[in-house]
């Protein structure tokens, strides 16, 4: 056992049972996966992404490159979990990645012997020839190499939530700078958020053996926390990562819900929440970075930090006989701490000559490991001082080659981090964010009572800023020890790999491979060697290779610059940043006022826009959707039909200059239009193009009403509030949408009138209620409005009621329609209806016709200006090559027309320089027993008569067909007026 | 991004449609000509800077803004209501 | 130097020693033939073309950053040719035939992988839309299935074919379709430009054109003047400010596109996939991450780094469309600048100035486009001819009214 036989931050009297790769293990509450796998004296846990090297736990955070694992078993198997971060729960279930057909014995660690051919980049130079190889051969065998972990392929099952906050202050970290630093802002007043990615908050106070104000950290900061959590201006947010800093003061933040549970009934994996504060102070902290040496990612090989972590909060030691390579005095503490335990140090190799030494170990000055021996795990190393190289039987390594303040999130706006020489590393220039300032370990300071102090004045900055007073708060007593290093990032010499970039296996050779091939830009030489985009960002390697190509172009790191930290600052699972996203919950769903009726007739419901509407209405017997289809367009062509229209667009204008308003939004004019009238429009975009037609009922002197199709009716909105509020606010009109407010429905066929006066108690006849006239009429007590429309060429109506009594109408109708043999029609018969009488919809107006191209250009008014009138008449939009709206009729009356097939001059050859046009829409059509269809040719007004090929080389369909106009049925409309 | 709205105060920029440069606002009269609605309709100064330009509340009180923006860091400078711009010049 | 297995196992047993540099890194001269303005994926190969197929040598590509530094790399990868009007159909017909030569005529793999690309329809109206769009792609010589919801099942079974907001109709397989990786096809193409003596002069950034009497005479850089003969403007993202320079107005916004990607993850998608109904495509690149975008930011940017809501959107869009991918991390998501144009289509023209063409506008098409562009751009810098497949990318073409709005959104740039 490598467990120490007490201390540490976990619960003893809880044994935790888990299993990793198929064998079960003990941990203990408070344990991590990755602290349980070391307690159990597991050093391989995975396999590297390109080499397959054997790999152990390199980190205790969320910077780990190399311990993921996959976490469950089957198909809701969670993969490329960091086992440092993963909590460990009973009966936990994890496994190693990227190896077949085992941890130990992985086939592909061939590539590693092949690492010669396999330098930076050899991909590009290669794989080439023969060409057909690429997606046949390579391809397959590298993807099938690459990747890390796998998804099943199965819809995932979690449950994900999104939530939202509001603050004033958002401190990201909860160490002795965030603790400080939230702590007197919440005394302050201020409404404060603290986050931190950890389980236990505290940060590195619970993995440092020091003490604050006389007791041991760890304790400091439970009492710290409880503190804060017992304040009502402040929220503790544990397991809870700031994912990335956006505009305004918005943050992304994971929140890890229910990782750590082994039962997670009724909550959520995941919670993806956005923050919005006034301020942010950044304590994330730091993270220790390596030095690169020969095989430095051997299992054994560890962050110096990281066992001080395992050793002081999970009471864990890795090693045996410990050995330290370090360039920083920070390295010793890893020595004495873990000596203290009992843990036999083997040596300090200090790259440095001067250091200071304390402790009673033996240390090497001026001296470098150079090797390594042990494949999966380490059992010594070769160290190299001035007086010669010797080997020191070892079987873990702590490595420290500094702190990098996290700066990652004062990136994410595009600043960039500066260089501070005394620390040798970058730090966060405050204001990089609006709003945020670094404090602690994030802006440099690196004792504890740095973090202390910083975190304290930078809480007080805010708290001025925002215009509160700062109430007194001493600081805590803790160390203050000095920070001294000496850059050191990678050993020269020696020919075998050091490396960088532990999981996407870049070494110092592929940054020297790079330089030599030019690709010098700190981005050329990321993109080239891969460098840092593994699922660390870099965290851990990026410093150490801008180092070596400073080295190699003879710069300072500074002047080789970073590369952009991007949100999010650690992977989010899709599951959480788009919770809610699935099924049902992907968009707004709305219902028209028949709905239930319609369901309860069978009526297959069909998305159109947001909305549900009925397809068609089976009756028994049918068995095609045709054979409905077409019953209910004869039906209403012979008795009557009545369909819901309650989607489309209702806007209820009015004011003295409501009609002026009109004139200038649609093309033609509404002006002249009597009280009691509805005329047709037609609306231009201010291109030229046709933005929706509708109809404009005058209701009263200045109040109108105007419909838009289902499909426009928000953008004509939007567009009529552009033209009332920005181009003509002077006009006195004002209007709302009131297409929820009404419900409406369509009343279609030669007994329209017959139905409509046994609903109606004012009777209407021809003369009192002619073709497009609007008035109102009373059903029983209930006022409706009615409207004297067509959209199906028949003599019809329109009725609307409030929406409230659109059931109740629907069912009445519904009834009324039965005793003339009559009945509800679907989406399919309207569609059918209305290309029979050659009106158009979006199929047709689909953003790139005038309204000369429907054949409508006599609407655009010639007395008045509109929007779009001028942009229509440019010389590209009229004239023989544009295309015109026309019929087709098939010459053999079971010719078949598709959609979306193209028109050719007959006999001509299929091919683009020979188009000619496209068919919009199309049906069978049951009045005329054959397909007719509406479609865009190419000077098709004047070609009427004329044969065109409709060919679909889609679908093998050639058809021969009749230029015809679009009109079909009844073009003198003597039944709409009837 | 979130935005000042002079009727409803700081709000995501969810709740918002963007429509554009605030140069359409300055539509040509009818009589203007086809050069002089291609290049309201078309043309854009585009800066890398501050630009002005109109945003719709649709999802508040569907006011239109005229807002002064730096495109390059995304800082709101100013923001009006259209509305009120209109009437000014006026 | 000529890449092949051969030379990576030659290097290989010898240390890697002998690789060369990718390219040279030339002071610029006093004066050249042609000087191409950015560095980037559609700079580097008109530089290629001019070489190669118009034997001018004397040329220099000025970029102000690093090479390829601009959208070439940050997209989403994807190649296909599946546009549905004239004008497009042709050109990007054209610029998939070059991809597919690519490697062999540059000598570099740029890994084009021809896997596949689908637009799925979510309804009858756009599957009459795809159906014409591939009839389109037929009629113009590529390929183009238009499959039914069963099909679409049984190929791509990992889709919410049961439960969905919006429900799969079907969709439009294009297998020439796929993806390349993206920093390749710059380097690639400044490797052959390179080659052929074109100096690509990096950390050179314009900052004003010497015209005289209506005739481009040179450039002014932070690194002196240079005289050009002629000059190509291939700067998409900064159009407006290099063609301010030169005292253009333009029919272009700068808009920011995000695009994402997952850790990397054992074969799970083998094609490009598309949604219908909420702006989503996704591949897997062959480090086995999930690339994947949606649509614009919506606002003006020059920002390259875009906001939460759309990357929220499209994890929606991704959850809907395939909810196998939730436990997918994202890893990465970055931002370009989107050159938009009023109709959604590129510009490549002369201008009002002798001897000064522009190259831009090209919106999300860019990256699919570099070869074409290269070649056509190249052709009329050359002869000063527009090139068959490329001729109705022009100017003017706003004020004549002859537009090419593939999704009928007229002038509303954030929207194409």
């Amino acid at each position: 056992m490598t467990r120490f036989a007490d201390g540490g931050l976990i619960e003893r009297s809880q044994q935790i049972p888990f299993n990793f790769d198929g064998r079960s293990y003990l941990g203990f509450s408070g344990d991590t996966l990755a602290s349980a796998l070391l307690a159990n004296d597991v050093r391989l846990i995975g396999r590297s992404f390109k080499y397959h090297r054997p790999r152990g736990i390199l980190t205790a955070g969320s910077e780990e490159p190399n311990a993921l694992m996959t976490i469950g078993r089957g198909s809701q198997s969670d993969p490329n979990v960091r086992a440092t971060m993963q909590e460990l729960y009973r009966g936990l279930t994890s496994a190693s990645q990227n190896r077949f057909p085992s941890l130990s014995f992985d086939l592909l660690a061939i590539n590693d012997l092949m690492a010669p051919f396999f330098g930076a980049g050899f991909y590009y130079k290669t794989f080439m020839w023969p060409k057909l190889f690429w997606e046949r051969v390579y391809e397959p065998l590298i993807r099938r190499a690459a990747g890390l972990g796998a998804l099943s392929g199965a819809a995932d099952e979690a449950s994900y939530d999104k939530a939202y906050a509001h603050c004033d202050l958002l401190v990201i970290g909860a160490g002795p700078a965030g603790l400080m630093a939230a702590t007197l802002a919440a005394k302050g007043g201020l409404d404060v958020i603290l986050a931190d990615e950890d389980f236990i908050l505290g940060g590195r106070l619970n993995s440092e053996r020091v003490e604050v104000d006389g007791k041991p950290a760890a304790e400091w900061a439970v009492d710290a926390v409880k503190a804060l959590a017992a304040m009502p201006n402040v929220r503790l947010m544990p397991r809870t990562t700031i994912t990335g800093a956006y505009d305004g003061g918005t943050y992304g933040a994971l929140q890890w819900v229910s990782h750590h549970l082994a039962e997670r009934e009724g909550l959520p994996l995941e919670t993806f929440w956005r923050i919005t504060s006034q301020r942010t102070i950044l304590a994330s902290g730091a993270i220790e970075r390596p030095i690169a040496f020969a095989d430095n990612d051997r299992p054994g090989v560890m962050m110096a930090s990281a066992l001080r972590t395992y050793a002081n909060r999970f009471a864990v030691t890795p090693a045996k006989r410990l050995s330290i390579f370090t360039n920083n005095d920070d390295g010793y503490r890893t020595a004495t701490d873990l000596a203290a335990r009992g843990v036999e140090i083997a040596c300090v190799v200090d790259t440095r000559t001067y250091a200071a030494v304390d402790g009673d170990f033996p240390v090497l000055k001026g001296a470098e490991v150079v090797g390594i021996s042990g494949r999966r795990g380490l059992n010594a190393i070769v160290v190299r001082t001035a007086s010669g190289t010797r080997r020191i039987a070892t079987d873990c390594l702590g490595v420290s080659g500094g702190w990098n303040p996290s700066v990652h999130l004062s990136c994410h706006l595009n600043r960039h981090p500066v260089w501070n020489p005394d620390i040798v590393a970058f730090v966060a220039t405050d204001d990089a964010v609006p709003g945020m300032l670094a404090a602690g370990a994030a802006a440099g300071g690196f004792s504890t009572h740095a973090a202390f102090q910083s975190g304290a004045a930078a809480a007080a900055i805010l708290l001025r800023g925002l215009g509160r007073k700062v109430p007194r708060l001493p600081l805590p007593k803790s160390e203050d020890a000095p920070y001294v290093l000496t850059p050191f990032w990678h050993v020269q010499g020696g020919g075998k790999r050091a490396w960088l970039d532990f999981q996407n296996d870049v070494t110092t050779k592929d940054v020297k491979l790079a330089h030599q091939e030019n690709f010098r830009s700190v981005e050329h030489m990321k993109r080239y060697t891969t460098l840092g985009m593994a699922t660390d960002q870099g965290k851990t390697a990026n410093i150490g290779a801008m180092a070596v190509m400073a080295e190699l172009t003879g710069r300072v790191i500074a002047d080789v610059g970073t590369t952009t930290y991007r949100p999010p600052y650690v992977p989010v699972a899709l599951g959480a940043l788009g919770a809610h996203g699935r099924d049902k919950g992907f968009a707004p769903e709305r219902f028209i006022p028949s709905d239930a009726l319609a369901r309860e007739q069978g009526a297959p419901m069909v998305e159109a826009g947001l909305w549900y509407r009925p397809s068609w209405f089976p009756q028994s017997g049918d068995t095609h959707w045709r054979q409905s289809c077409d019953r209910e367009v004869l039906m209403v062509r012979k008795t009557l039909g009545i369909t819901d229209v309650s989607t489309l667009g209702k806007i209820d204008l009015q004011g003295p200059d409501a009609a002026e308003f009109l004139d200038r939004v649609y093309s033609n004019m509404m002006s002249s239009l009597p009280v009691g009238r509805i005329r047709y429009g037609l609306m231009l975009r201010e291109d030229g193009m046709v933005m929706d037609d509708g109809t404009v009922a005058r209701l009263d002197k200045t109040h109108f009403l105007i419909t838009t199709t289902t499909a426009a009716a928000g953008q004509v909105m939007t567009h009529l509030d552009f033209c009332a509020q920005v181009l003509w606010p002077e006009l006195d009109v004002n209007f709302i949408s009131i297409t929820d407010h009404w419900a409406q429905f369509a009343v279609a066929g030669p007994n329209s009138r017959v139905l409509l006066n046994d609903l109606c108690a004012d009777k209407i006849s021809n003369d009192t209620f002619p073709y497009m006239a609007a008035g109102e009429v009373s059903i029983g007590h209930l006022k409706a409005r009615l409207f004297r429309l067509s959209f199906s060429g028949e003599h019809a109506y329109e009725i609307a009621v409030p929406a409230r009594y659109g059931d109740a109408l629907a069912r009445e109708l519904d009834r009324l329609a039965q005793q003339h043999h009559g009945g509800w029609y679907g989406m399919e018969a309207l569609n059918v209806l209305r290309i029979e009488k050659g009106f158009v919809t979006h199929a047709e107006i689909h953003g790139r016709v005038t309204a000369d191209d429907i054949g409508l250009g006599r609407m655009v008014s010639a007395k008045k200006d509109c929007i779009g009138k001028v942009a229509s008449q440019r010389p590209g939009l009229s004239g023989q090559d544009r295309e015109q709206l026309v019929g087709l009729k098939p010459v053999v009356a079971a010719g078949k027309l598709l959609g979306g097939a193209h028109l050719f001059n007959l006999g001509e050859n299929p091919v683009r320089t020979n188009d000619q046009g496209y068919i919009t829409s199309q049906c069978f059509s049951p009045t005329l027993g054959h397909s007719i269809a509406q479609a865009f040719l190419r000077n098709g007004r004047a070609r009427t008569g004329e044969m065109v090929d409709v060919v679909d080389l889609l679908r093998g369909v050639k058809t021969t067909c009749e230029v015809c106009p679009p009109v079909f049925i009844d073009p003198e409309g003597r039944r709409l007026r009837g | 991004m979130r935005i000042d709205c002079p009727l409803c105060g700081c709000r995501d920029s969810r709740e918002f449609h963007y429509r554009g440069t605030g140069k359409l606002m300055e539509r040509p009269a009818a009589d203007a000509g086809a050069e002089a609605f291609h290049d309201y309709i078309y043309m854009r100064e585009n800066p890398a800077g501050v630009n002005c330009e109109l945003w719709f509340h649709e999802m508040g009180c569907r006011a239109w803004l005229l807002v002064e923006r730096d495109v390059s860091s995304h800082e709101f400078l100013s923001v009006r209501l259209a509305e009120s711009v209109t009437r000014g010049k006026q | 130097m000529r890449y092949s297995a051969w030379e990576v196992f030659r290097n290989g047993l010898t240390g890697n020693k002998g690789w060369k540099p990718v390219w040279r890194n030339p002071e610029p001269k006093s004066s050249y033939d042609v000087v191409i303005v950015g560095g980037g994926g559609h700079g580097l190969s008109t530089a290629y073309y001019l070489a190669k197929n118009h034997g001018i040598a004397n040329i220099a590509v000025l970029e102000k950053g690093y090479l390829g530094g601009g959208n070439v790399g940050r997209n989403t990868t994807i190649v296909r040719a599946n546009y549905m009007l004239e004008g497009n159909s042709q050109f990007y017909s054209h610029s998939l035939k070059l991809w597919e030569n690519l490697e062999r005529e540059l000598n570099y793999n740029v890994m084009l992988s021809q896997r596949g690309q689908i637009l799925l329809a979510h309804s009858d109206g756009q599957m009459d839309r795809f159906a014409r769009l591939g009839n389109m792609m037929r009629m113009q010589g590529d390929d183009a299935e238009l499959w039914g919801r069963d099909e679409v099942r049984a190929k791509l079974p990992y889709l919410n074919h049961d439960t969905a907001r919006f429900p799969i109709y079907g969709g439009l397989m294009h297998w020439r379709g796929g993806t390349a990786r993206h920093d390749a096809v710059a380097w690639g193409y400044a490797r052959g430009a390179d080659r052929r003596g074109v100096d690509l002069i990096q950390n050179c950034q314009v900052t004003g054109f010497r015209i005289e009497g209506g005739q481009i005479r040179g450039v002014d850089t932070t690194r002196g003047y240079i005289a050009a003969g002629k000059v190509g403007m291939c700067v998409a993202g900064r159009s407006s400010q290099v063609g301010e320079m030169a005292g253009l107005r333009l029919p272009i916004e700068s808009h920011v596109l995000q695009a994402f990607v997952t850790e990397g993850l054992k074969p799970l998608i083998p094609h490009v996939v598309s949604f219908g109904m909420g702006h989503f495509y996704i591949s897997q690149s062959d480090k086995g991450g999930l690339v994947f975008g949606g649509d614009l930011d919506g606002y003006n940017s020059y920002a390259q780094r875009g906001n939460l809501p759309m990357a929220e959107h499209v994890a929606e869009a991704g959850m809907a469309l395939m909810p196998m991918i939730g436990k997918a991390r994202m890893l990465r998501s970055w931002g370009g600048i989107m050159d938009m144009s009023m109709d959604g289509s590129p510009i490549i023209d002369k201008t009002s100035i002798d001897g000064f063409f522009i190259n831009c506008g090209w919106c999300y098409g860019g990256f699919k486009a570099v070869p074409a562009s290269g070649d056509v751009f190249a052709h009329l810098i050359a002869t000063g001819n527009h090139h068959a497949a490329a001729n109705r990318f022009l100017l003017d073409r706003f004020a004549t009214g002859r537009m090419i709005d593939e999704t009928g959104n007229g002038a509303t740039p954030n929207l194409h």
